[in-house]
């Protein structure tokens, strides 16, 4: 086999392997478990015992969840 | 520090470690960076010593920016996410501490032997057989720690940020052991096992993986954790970070040949590493606007909110270099960019306006939460420094293209009988008005680094004194 025999196969197996992954990656069947996947940043509150109580009046709640109200905060 | 800080689940102390020393080295780094750019405005500055020439003190730049810098925010931020997204300690709290202290050490021979002329000569590569053992030693350390805490996760799924990072750790130790094989001679002194073209090639299949690994997939892995940690809202599109990981590692691999075009590689191997190049701009941009679609909805939030705007502007930063390099990847682009300072304003793209913004955006959120904060000590002081980095980066790659570009042309400029136009030492001259620019922007950096090493020593203190018992008072 010569090389350009061989770029080909290695292009072919590329092309596919792209396509499968893109059609399991947007396949119906995976959406609830990657909804469940992109929200685990927010799955575990720290306001517990690693945060002060003097600045949280914006911080316990805000990351918990994707609301798109702003309360002005600015670093939580 | 005190015991109080300690979080009842996970290890917060080895991140602790690792993100002072971010700041330390940071600062460490890019200071050598300013006197290196100060050098080529007044080469005086060199002080006629060879410990200070130019010629080592670059290499120990880049190591301690990329290693030092760049290598403590990954296994901070790392450690972090890895605790939080898998909801379980670190696997060996024993074997962390090995990392730090070990990554110390490296850092540290480091400091020692590159000025002292000790190096292998492969770029990002420099340093001697005895610290490469110890290196791979490390970093097979921290692949156990990494990977053992995601196989001990409480949740079901590996979440995207860590599969960035694995690939990171796991890619980084292959290139790492293949790439410095070599024959040790002298306590500090190896030959490479590869020769000739093959040696070259290794070593930019090597170098162009430690940026696609190193300073790319590693500093995605922050991306995902922080960018939607910071707008408070999940990325845009979890479906697409599936296969910007895949695409992304899938052709990262085959990108290398480009640094060699011109040589006595292989023209058919120049040319894929063009084609592979070029098709890389679509998973770095598929990355970039699955960042940047995070904040949709949330874009009021960068108006009060400086941190956000570090990991927002890195993005942008990390949307340009990845179309500059397939740009220059094409070989008619490259006869006229490669060796030229142009290169060096594309790096600095990448490495200050992504890698360094995209980490001290992370280590503004982190560092507050590590020290029991929710808070920087001054959010003023963050929008300084964002100003300052921006403007900085912004100063450094105009002036490079500038440079970089003039240099090009003055060097295959050619007059009618077929002579050159220009001599070399011409370009260089040429080059000096650039060369203040970028000295500037590197200024600008430094300062900025600077005000975060007070912001953050502010609210360590002010977080360990939050920890004692108070009374109330409103």
């Amino acid at each position: 086999m010569d090389s350009g025999t061989v770029s080909g196969i290695v292009t072919g197996i590329l092309i596919v392997a792209f396509i499968g992954i893109t059609a399991w990656a947007y396949s119906k069947r995976r959406k609830p478990d990657f909804d469940e996947a992109a929200h685990l940043p927010f799955a575990d509150d720290d306001e517990q015992p690693n945060r002060d109580t003097s600045a949280s009046a914006n911080g316990a709640d805000s990351r918990k969840n994707g609301s798109c109200k702003s309360k002005g905060d600015r670093n939580t | 520090m005190s015991t109080a800080l300690e979080h009842p689940t996970y290890n917060y102390k080895v991140v602790r470690q690792f993100a002072i020393m971010t700041v330390v080295w940071g600062i460490v780094g890019m200071t050598l960076g300013v006197i290196l750019a100060a050098q080529l405005v007044w080469p005086q500055l060199n002080l006629d010593l060879p410990w200070t020439s130019f010629g080592r003190l670059r290499p120990l730049h880049t190591n301690a920016v990329i290693f030092a810098f760049g290598g403590s925010a990954l296994f901070a931020t790392s450690y972090y996410v890895v605790q939080r997204t898998c909801q379980t300690r670190l696997f060996s709290d024993r074997l962390a501490a090995f990392t730090f202290w070990g990554w110390q050490a490296v850092i540290l021979s480091a400091v020692v032997s590159l000025p002292l002329g000790m190096t292998t000569t492969k770029e990002y590569a420099e340093l001697e057989w005895p610290i490469n053992i110890l290196i791979a030693v490390v970093w097979i350390s921290y692949a156990i720690v990494f990977l053992m805490t995601i196989k001990r996760r409480q949740t079901s799924h590996i979440y995207v940020a860590n599969w960035f990072f694995a690939a990171f750790i796991l890619t980084v130790a292959v290139l790492h052991i293949v790439n410095n094989a070599a024959i040790p001679v002298t306590a500090m002194y190896s030959t490479s096992i590869y020769a000739g073209s093959i040696d070259a090639m290794v070593q930019w299949w090597y170098g162009h993986n430690a940026v696609g690994f190193f300073l790319t997939a590693g500093f995605l892995g922050m991306m995902y954790y922080f960018v939607p940690k910071q707008a408070e809202r999940p990325v845009y599109s979890y479906r697409l970070s599936i296969v910007h990981f895949w695409a992304l590692i899938m052709v990262y691999m085959w990108a290398g040949p480009h640094h060699l075009h011109y040589t006595a590689l292989p023209n058919w191997a120049q040319s894929l590493g063009m084609i592979m190049s070029i098709i890389l701009l679509a998973p770095s941009w598929g990355g970039m606007i699955n960042g940047m679609m995070t904040l949709s909805g949330a874009w009021h939030k960068l108006r009060t909110d400086p941190t956000l705007r570090f990991l927002v502007v890195a993005l942008s930063f990390y949307g340009m270099s990845t179309f500059e390099g397939p740009m220059m990847a094409v070989k008619t682009v490259n006869a006229l960019s490669h060796y030229t300072d142009w290169t060096i304003g594309h790096v600095h793209a990448g490495a200050l306006g992504w890698v360094a913004m995209i980490t001290i955006g992370s280590m503004y959120h982190l560092i507050p939460r590590l020290f029991g904060r929710t808070e920087m000590h001054s959010v003023n002081l963050i929008a300084v420094h964002f100003w300052l980095a921006t403007i900085g980066t912004v100063l450094y790659i105009a002036s490079m293209w500038v440079n970089g570009i003039l240099q090009g042309l003055m060097w295959r400029a050619i007059n009618p009988d077929g002579t050159l136009m220009y001599t070399f030492v011409e370009a260089v001259e040429a080059s000096g008005p650039g060369y203040i620019v970028r000295l500037i922007g590197g200024l600008c950096w430094v300062t900025g680094m600077l005000i975060m090493a007070y912001n953050v020593t502010m609210t360590v203190k002010r977080g360990e004194g939050a920890r004692q018992p108070l009374p109330q008072t409103a």
